[in-house]
């Protein structure tokens, strides 16, 4: 190993969040979450807003979430932590609140929740991390997985005739009249994660004045379900999942 | 060229090598050993870190810090030689 007392002079520029503990993440090797869990961690020490935030938590593979960030939060039924945040809010409309939920919560389960919290311009950030599967239970399909891909539950690959469509949630949201912004980004080049960070910063700016629904979907990978090293989970994000979903502003403040 | 370094905690690391892939200096590398957990971990094999942090924003369990010489230190250095 190369020893750091060489090079003279050295300043530090980047540690983790002091918001995140220093629990060990449960997630497998190489998931997305927690690059994700992370820099909404550094987005909290950033404001400064560690004690004035609250998250809704989901069902899924990010349900322990909560042991990670060092802030208040709750635990929400599958599909409901929209609702669960919006209650939140409600009461204490002078906290930053946000929702955090996997495809299968926000855009199975949960598409009731998800559809009225937008509709109704609730003024919270609702972050989706899509990783087109349900990672927590086995790598069954989900409504987000694309055409062809080899689930547990669709073997052979996914068919239209059998399953429909992979379903854009965050397009068809975007068209409602309560979102205020909607992005699409990804986390697995460091690019993509300077990006996310800029667009949760935006979403609490915005949270702040009190503009209505911020919408993030994060495209992320889920190596073990999908059965790929996580090298190679980043590739096929790459070249497949960002076909159907492509990044960026999907609908920005006028 | 600005130099840097970065510091792994082994005992984190889950040996995932997504911070091998974002290293554009190739200064990272999978050691062999294994850490109390049972995963290999990742160690600085090359002493040409420019301290860019791209490693350890793609890092999923936050387990790197970076360090960079500071900018104003280079500028004091080249003085100094100037002097001499
Ligand atoms: C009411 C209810 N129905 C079903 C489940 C089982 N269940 C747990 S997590 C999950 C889906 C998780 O998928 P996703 O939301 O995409 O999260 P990921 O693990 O992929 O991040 C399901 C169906 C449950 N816990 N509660
Ligand atoms: S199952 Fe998938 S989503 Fe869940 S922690 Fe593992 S890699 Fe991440
Ligand atoms: S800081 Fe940059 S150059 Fe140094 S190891 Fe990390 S990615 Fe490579
Ligand atoms: S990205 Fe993090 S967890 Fe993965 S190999 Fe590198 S240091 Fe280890
Ligand atoms: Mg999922």
């Amino acid at each position: 190993m190369i020893s750091e007392c060489e090079i003279e002079n050295l300043e530090l520029v980047y540690k983790k969040p002091k918001t995140l503990t220093e629990t060990p993440m449960h997630y497998c090797p190489g998931c997305g979450h927690g690059v994700i869990n992370k820099v909404l961690m550094e987005v909290i020490d950033e404001l400064n807003i560690q004690d004035k935030v609250v998250g809704a938590a989901p069902v899924g593979c990010s349900v322990f979430e909560y042991r990670y960030m060092d802030i208040d939060m709750i635990e929400s039924p599958h599909g409901r932590a929209s609702a669960v945040a919006t209650g939140v809010k409600r009461v204490n409309p002078d906290l930053y609140v946000f929702s955090y939920q996997g495809d299968g919560d926000l855009a199975a389960i949960g598409t009731s929740e998800t559809i009225h919290t937008v509709n109704r311009g609730e003024n919270i950030l609702m972050l989706f991390i899509n990783n087109a599967i349900y990672g927590m239970t086995g790598g069954q399909m989900a409504p987000t997985t694309l055409i062809g891909q080899k689930t547990s539950t669709s073997p052979y690959g996914r068919t239209v005739k059998n399953s429909g469509f992979p379903i854009n949630m965050t397009e068809l949201i975007s068209k409602l009249d309560g979102a205020y912004f909607v992005t699409r980004q990804a986390v697995h080049k460091p690019n993509g994660v300077r990006k996310l960070k800029k667009a949760i910063q935006k979403s609490f700016e915005h949270q702040k004045e009190n503009k209505g629904t911020c919408f993030i979907e994060v495209i992320s990978n889920c190596p073990a379900g999908w059965g790929m090293t996580p090298i190679k989970s980043n590739e096929w994000l790459e070249e497949n999942l960002i076909k159907m979903y492509p990044l960026g502003d999907i609908k920005v403040p006028k | 060229m600005i130099r840097g370094t970065i510091n792994i905690d082994t005992e984190i690391c889950k040996g995932c090598e997504l911070c091998i892939i974002a290293c554009p200096q190739k200064s990272i590398g999978l050691s062999n050993n294994i850490n109390s957990h049972g995963y290999k971990y990742v160690e600085l094999i090359l002493d040409n870190c420019t301290g860019c942090i791209n490693c350890a924003l793609v890092c999923p369990d936050s387990g790197i810090t970076v360090y960079r010489q500071s900018k104003n230190s280079l500028k004091k250095n080249k003085y100094l030689v100037a002097k001499l």
